[in-house]
């Protein structure tokens, strides 16, 4: 396969999966501030968001201040931003166009209409037929997409860049949604009600609330929904589901030069395979968290050394 | 003027080859016309076959409008029309390896050497060199019209990217799928397995020696007017569709940058103009080409789709002689028409197309595309100074031809069902002894009436082309 075809496949899934991240992401942080607290504290959540994004430079330079509608606009429409959920949109349908003769027509034709859709929504029309609903929308072709990739496309090596993209995206987003969400809620402790919102509210933005209860049955502790993130090899959107599919995918394309980022995936997935909760807990969740992100950044970068940027005239 | 209309004849009854479809016309609800035109709208923007309208918003994609009144052909005609396309794309072939070889066209003073060696898209860098099956043009798109009393006559040679085949064969599915009932009632030649023909002609002249070779089809990019067809000839045929950046030159043999390391390409079948090909030989500032690659081509490594030079064939300052290169090479009167054409580089010839400008259609010499020309009839006075001041500055970058009156056909527009001028466009295809196309082409039609202009970045719109069996 054409290394070019194979960065536009990995970046279209990226992209979209993405999509979805910031969806949950400002869905939950749009759930969390409809509970009754401080003005403070509810902004708080919203610079979060920013911070999480690394995009505080960028906010700052198009917004006077950080509350709820500037920074759902900033993430959601703002062509402006990169990584607005309409920017992010634009991109996997830009990408699948430069490749839409690789990808099925079922596919393509669902990453165009995604687009064609979203294109034609103003931020007002959003916000004012319910964000949420918004949010849901882009949960569902996003599901949508990933449905249609495995329903329609041949197993080859297309399919494989295609997995390694939406596994390594979620890996990331999963990772960042916990790191920031642990930093707000950790610091007020056991506050009753308003906690058991909150967490549950960032189980539901991982579709992992009645996963937590069918597995643990008891009440919601940040200890479990640390395990329940990280470790669990069988929840979806687990940092260690997510790393089990990238290191198979990653085998299934390896190629004569591959062999240090497939050594770097196992290393990180072994991490995961052989880690308990509560050492990471004791080494400071959100260091493990930034090395386990860095490591993240650093697989994407062999991948793209490795097989999607343009190789050199030698054989 | 009197146009032939396509599916009436001068009395006013409908042509036999066109009966089943009006008695089918007449008796379909114009709800269920209407709903099925939405329907064909709604699928073209859902599956995106667009183009890009050069000059217009930046990516701005826009659908090319599809007719559902087909044109249809009696197979008689187009059996007419098929043995002169085959005569007329073989001398075009044998005149370009004359004209890179021992030029005996030119020493036998049939055509002006100073016309054919003093134009810009002559390459010398082909002088000698030696091709596959000595084929240059493997794909023509030779533009026919039908005028007068029902005559055919063509009008240009496409002989460098020919485009539009990938709409020939959408509209054919378009029409299967809104109206399967009229292929029970018509005996309509397939068309869909084009991508089949082309592949196998691509294979065919691969370089000597490559037993099993690997064919890519390469575009400029995703913001290329054509980009749907690239991709689509692409997945059809089951090669990848590549960009200059992923191809590279390596002692003269031409690799692509695959996941899996270099692979070698044997043949391309290009969708890049000639300048832009190969920075270090044409334009050195074109980034979509690949450097290297005409050393490789010369070198006999790789094969392109079209060859180099094939330009100097279809320049309409050629195109005068084509009835001439029949005769030459084949010993043949030429089955097709060309149209008078009067070439304003000679005096005489330049002064009566001044004194009659009012009727003539003028065309710059290497334009395409219906942009810079001149349709007199329809032209205000205005246009009509200003491409006489052109022609007195520049006479030999131009001709003139009788403006013809191009046969219409019913076709569907805001005030219901009017009749629009149209043209046809088979696509030729050409490896060795072999000349092979499917039955038809694209008919592009001018949707804004008493338009002769059919281009589609001029507003033309496309039907499905029927070549009727007996």
């Amino acid at each position: 396969m054409l290394s070019r075809t194979a960065d536009h496949l990995f970046w279209m899934s990226r992209y979209i999966e993405r999509a979805e991240n910031l969806a949950r992401l400002l869905d939950v942080t749009w759930q969390m501030s409809l509970v009754p607290q401080s003005l403070e504290a509810a902004n708080q959540n919203w610079n979060a968001v920013i911070a999480l994004n690394s995009l505080e430079e960028e906010f700052a330079a198009r917004y006077p201040a950080v509350n709820a509608e500037n920074v759902l606009r900033f993430m959601v429409s703002d062509a402006g931003n990169q990584v607005s959920i309409q920017s992010c949109l634009r991109l996997a349908r830009e990408n699948a166009h430069a490749v839409r003769g690789t990808v099925t027509s079922e596919m393509w034709e669902t990453m165009n209409a995604t687009w064609l859709e979203a294109r034609d929504k103003s931020f007002e029309q959003i916000f004012n037929a319910g964000i949420g609903e918004f949010f849901e929308w882009v949960k569902m072709r996003s599901s949508l997409s990933r449905g249609v990739t495995i329903g329609t496309l041949l197993q080859d090596e297309a399919f494989h860049f295609i997995r390694l993209g939406t596994l390594l995206e979620r890996a990331d987003n999963t990772a960042r949604i916990l790191d920031v969400k642990f930093h707000v809620l950790r610091p007020h402790g056991d506050e009753g009600a308003t906690d058991f919102y909150q967490w549950g509210a960032l189980l539901r933005s991982v579709s992992a609330f009645e996963v937590y209860r069918k597995v643990y049955r008891d009440v919601i502790t940040p200890e479990r929904v640390a395990e329940l993130l990280i470790l669990r090899m069988d929840m979806p959107r687990s940092l260690h589901f997510c790393m089990n599919g990238v290191l198979k995918n990653l085998n299934l394309i390896a190629n004569r030069q591959s062999g240090e980022t497939q050594r770097q995936a196992g290393l990180l997935h072994a991490q995961l395979h052989y880690a308990r909760v509560e050492e990471i807990l004791e080494h400071g969740l959100h260091e493990w968290l930034t090395d386990f992100m860095d490591g993240i950044y650093l697989l994407g970068d062999g991948i793209s050394k490795d097989f999607l940027v343009p190789m050199a005239a030698a054989a | 003027m009197n146009f032939y209309n396509e599916m009436i004849d001068a009395n006013g009854g409908v042509r036999a080859h066109y009966r089943a479809y009006d008695e089918w016309l007449k008796a379909t609800p114009p709800e269920r016309i209407a709903r099925k035109r939405a329907e064909a709208d709604l699928a073209f923007h859902r599956v995106g076959i667009t183009f890009a309208v050069y000059g217009e918003e930046e990516g701005k994609e826009r659908l090319i409008p599809f007719d559902i009144i087909p044109r249809v052909i009696p197979a008689a005609e187009w059996k007419a029309m098929q043995s002169g396309l085959r005569q007329r794309v073989k001398a075009l072939n044998m005149f370009l390896h004359d004209v890179y070889h021992d030029q005996e066209i030119l020493k036998a003073g049939k055509i002006p050497a100073e016309q054919v060696l003093n134009n810009t898209q002559y390459r010398p860098v082909m002088q000698g060199v030696d091709l596959p099956g000595q084929i240059y043009a493997h794909i023509t798109g030779v533009d026919i019209v039908r005028a007068g009393a029902g005559e055919f006559y063509v009008l240009e040679d496409n002989l460098r990217v020919p485009s539009g085949v990938s709409y020939m064969l959408e509209d054919r599915k378009m029409m299967m799928r809104l109206f399967p009932e009229l292929f029970a009632r018509h005996k309509v030649a397939p068309v869909q397995h084009y991508p089949d023909l082309l592949l196998e002609k691509l294979r065919a002249v691969s370089p000597k020696g490559i037993g099993n070779p690997t064919v890519v089809v390469l575009t400029p990019g995703a913001y290329n007017s054509a980009y749907f067809e690239h991709t689509f000839l692409a997945q059809q045929m089951g090669v990848e569709l590549v960009e200059g950046r992923d191809l590279f030159v390596k002692d003269e043999v031409v690799y692509m940058r695959t996941t899996q390391g270099p692979q070698r390409v044997d043949v391309i079948y290009r969708r890049i103009d000639d300048d832009f090909m190969d920075p270090l030989i044409f334009r050195a500032d074109s980034s979509l080409g690949v450097p290297g690659i005409i050393r490789a081509y010369q070198a006999g490594n790789v094969t392109l789709a079209n060859a180099i030079g094939t330009g100097v064939a279809d320049d309409k300052s050629i195109y005068p002689y084509v009835p001439d290169m029949i005769r030459f090479y084949l010993g043949e009167e030429p089955k097709l028409n060309n149209v008078p054409t009067y070439m304003c580089r000679k005096p005489d010839e330049l002064k009566y197309v001044l004194d009659h400008l009012a009727e003539l259609v003028v065309k710059e010499v290497h334009g395409a595309g219906g942009y810079g020309m001149l349709v007199g009839p329809a032209a205000s006075k205005a246009e009509i100074e200003r491409f006489r001041q052109l022609l007195i500055a520049k006479p030999d970058g131009y001709i003139a031809q009788p403006t013809l009156a191009l046969s219409n056909c019913p076709t569907f527009v805001d005030e219901g069902i009017a009749p629009r001028h149209l043209d046809l466009r088979p696509f030729v295809l050409s490896s060795g002894e072999c000349v092979n196309m499917v039955p038809g082409g694209l008919t592009r039609v001018a949707l804004t009436a008493g338009s002769l202009v059919v281009n589609s970045s001029q507003g033309g719109g496309t039907k499905d082309t029927w070549i009727l069996e007996d």
